[in-house]
């Protein structure tokens, strides 16, 4: 008998900002530090309006990604304008850091695709609820890059619970078969609604799933704003080559999974407390203060953050509701005259109602 | 020019002229490279046009179906195939939840007009699951086309036009008579999808059916001493049907014959459709000729599942005869 190793591998940790390394610093222009702060401070005070309009009843369901800026916006700011994004459904902070009209994102969780409309000048893709789906998008993206001779790179966000569907497993062989320009951004936040992460998988990291499709993994303190710029820009390098990249980003969800949710039901107050220490915006901000970066302008950001907030809000509120032949006009491209039909028939039945 | 063809053969020829015409075209799907598929439906494709444009794929139908929805978001136009149309439920989420989705969703800002062939349909006594009529699960998919041809001619016409468009379309295909059949072919000819074919011209009955049953049909109708008309549906959905409400308003009487079973199966659309349009001209109850509600069988039952003519024969007697 013969036996012998046919094939070993290993998974690396990023991590920054606990590391007092002096090469870490600095790394981008001053502004851009302040920038980043900005950004995760009109993310943190949109969820929380997001979170009260939906007590009002102005939002019917919101799920919250407090806790979660810093993956989300470190992610966006790394990569570049013609690169592309493929949101999951919690990735309200990446919009906003890719550019999208707050406005617009009000009125997509209030109902409006209107407020999905214009994306594709930011290369930003519609938000995919059913999860883990929208990973072979973003392999598919990144093979058609490839194909192409492009030299960007689509960026996908999914879950940990994302990676037990056969999608996000497919997507990881078609991305390795085809070279695809794709990075799949794993944000591990410990539960998919109420099953822990240990329960989802016996995988003792998400990035290891990489390796048995022959690329890259890495995992990332995704709560270090950082660790998670710097993990993607060595994966946007390799990815604009062809060479794809799974990223676990180890985070938590500081609220329910939604606000149809209640967390209480299955995780302790006591990991909560434990996981508010590593609140990325308090770390990020003591971070900004030791180095020197930190100054009046970002003390006062937070109150005009919530202006910002409250008149974008207040003008999603304001937009009409779409008409009824909206219903019928981006079904098609040109509608089969069933369709025309049908949309004469349930206008003129909508005219007798009013 | 016309050239005879029969259906495999029409649409390796519309695969191979639509990969000529537009440069985004790209055919992919288990097997469909060097082999050319497992019916040869893509016979040459790579050595005409490359490996990077016809490629086998890694065995996952949903890896097929989503990772082309990709592409498409990003300006190609990929026809992927599934290699049965029984084992491509587990593309249907990609196909139900997003392909047909991204326009409604985006606004128009994002589409992804992928085109999704499968062979489709029983009567060859094949193996479990290689034999199913699923038409009926795709039509509850908005925001698609379901195209089923039954000739040559149609087979080349409907898919160009199927991968031009611009929307999503299942393209299920008659194996039963891919190469049952040659008929003289036109690559010019244009055929819009949306509209149903009328195959044979009649005064007594409307016999309705489509795909592999249409030769069915044409058999039974030569055995009946009566003029049938037979309309060949051809895209099942969407279709407004108007070439059905206007034959049975010439002939009173109809029969529709399809292989999928009868429950939900779209004979029951179509005869509520003539009951809200044309019930006023009908002059007996409308007769459908369909498979049982039960699973398709492994083959020793095929012929006791699958409609056959004197089925249909009696069928159609029944609607005259009443």
């Amino acid at each position: 008998m013969a036996r012998k190793e046919v094939y070993s591998g290993s998974i690396q940790r990023i991590e920054v900002m606990d590391t007092d390394d002096e090469e870490d610093f600095p790394w981008i222009e001053e502004e851009e530090y302040r920038e980043l702060y900005r950004q995760m401070m009109l993310a943190r005070k949109f969820d929380e309006k997001a979170f009260s309009l939906q007590r009002r009843g102005e939002i019917s369901t919101y799920a919250p990604h407090k806790g979660q800026e810093a993956a989300q916006i470190g992610a966006m700011f790394a990569l570049e304008e013609k690169d592309w994004m493929v949101p999951s459904f919690r990735e309200t902070a990446a919009f906003i850091a890719r550019g999208a009209p707050l406005d617009q994102v009000f009125q997509r969780w209030m109902g409006d695709a209107n407020g999905q409309a214009g994306l594709s000048e930011i290369n930003t893709l519609p938000v995919a609820i059913p999860v883990g789906t929208q990973n072979l998008h973003t392999a598919g993206i990144g093979m058609a890059m490839e194909k192409k001779g492009d030299e960007n790179v689509v960026l996908g966000f999914t879950g940990d619970g994302s990676t037990s569907q056969g999608d996000f497993n497919e997507s990881l062989n078609f991305s390795g078969v085809y070279n695809a320009h794709s990075i799949f951004f794993v944000q591990n936040n410990q539960y998919a609604i109420s099953l822990p992460r240990e329960k989802q998988t016996k995988s003792e990291t998400i990035a290891q799933k990489a390796l048995a499709f022959g690329i890259e993994g890495i995992q990332v303190d995704g709560n270090d704003l950082l660790a998670v710029i710097k993990a993607v820009e060595e994966a946007l390098e390799k990815a604009r080559k062809g060479e794809p990249v799974l990223i676990e980003a180890e985070t938590y969800r500081l609220e329910d999974h939604t606000t149809s949710d209640d967390s209480t039901r299955y995780r302790d107050e006591e990991e909560v407390e434990k996981w508010k220490e590593k609140d990325p915006l308090k770390r990020f901000r003591e971070y900004l203060k030791e180095h020197g970066i930190w100054n009046e302008e970002l003390e006062e950001f937070e109150s005009e953050a919530e202006e910002k907030i409250d008149d974008a809000a207040e003008k999603a509120m304001d937009a009409d509701n779409p008409d009824i032949e909206e219903l019928f006009d981006y079904v098609y491209g040109d509608n089969p005259k069933l369709i025309e039909k049908q949309k004469q028939q349930w206008i003129e039945r909508s005219e007798k109602d009013d | 020019m016309t050239e005879k063809m029969n259906i495999v053969e029409a649409i390796n020829a519309a695969l191979h002229d639509e990969m000529e015409a537009d440069e985004d075209v790209i055919v992919y799907g288990e097997d469909v490279g060097e082999d050319g598929g497992v019916f040869r439906a893509t016979k040459k494709l790579q050595e005409d046009f490359g490996e990077d444009r016809c490629f086998s794929s890694p065995l996952a139908e949903s890896g097929i179906a989503g990772t082309a929805v990709g592409m498409s978001l990003y300006g190609f136009n990929p026809v992927v195939e599934m290699q049965f149309s029984g084992f491509s439920y587990v593309a249907f989420h990609q196909i139900k939840e997003h392909a047909s989705r991204f326009r409604m969703r985006s606004r128009g800002d994002y589409t992804a007009p992928i085109t999704v062939r499968a062979p489709y349909g029983g009567g060859i006594s094949a193996l479990e699951h290689h034999q199913e009529s699923p038409e009926t699960i795709f039509t509850q998919t908005k925001g698609i086309h379901t195209v089923i041809p039954s000739t040559p001619q149609d087979a080349y016409s409907l898919l160009r036009k199927s991968i031009q468009k611009d929307d999503p379309v299942m393209f299920l295909e008659p194996k039963k008579t891919y190469r049952a059949f040659k008929e003289e072919v036109d690559r010019e000819k244009e055929v819009e999808l949306n509209d149903c074919r009328v195959a044979q011209e009649g005064n007594d009955l409307t016999l309705i059916s489509w795909g592999a049953m249409i030769p069915l049909a044409e058999e039974a109708a030569e055995e009946v001493e009566a003029s049938i008309e037979i309309i060949d549906v051809r895209t099942i959905h969407p279709n407004d049907y108007d070439e059905i409400i206007g034959s049975v308003e010439k002939t009173g009487r109809a029969a529709i014959l399809h292989e999928d079973s009868k429950t939900s199966g779209m004979g029951g659309e179509i005869a509520a459709k003539i009951q809200e349009d044309a019930i006023l001209h009908m002059e007996a109850p409308i007769e459908r000729i369909t498979a049982p509600d039960v699973p398709y069988p492994l083959y020793t039952l095929e012929d006791e599942y699958m409609p056959d003519k004197d089925q249909v024969v009696r069928g159609v007697k029944n609607a005259l005869d009443f």
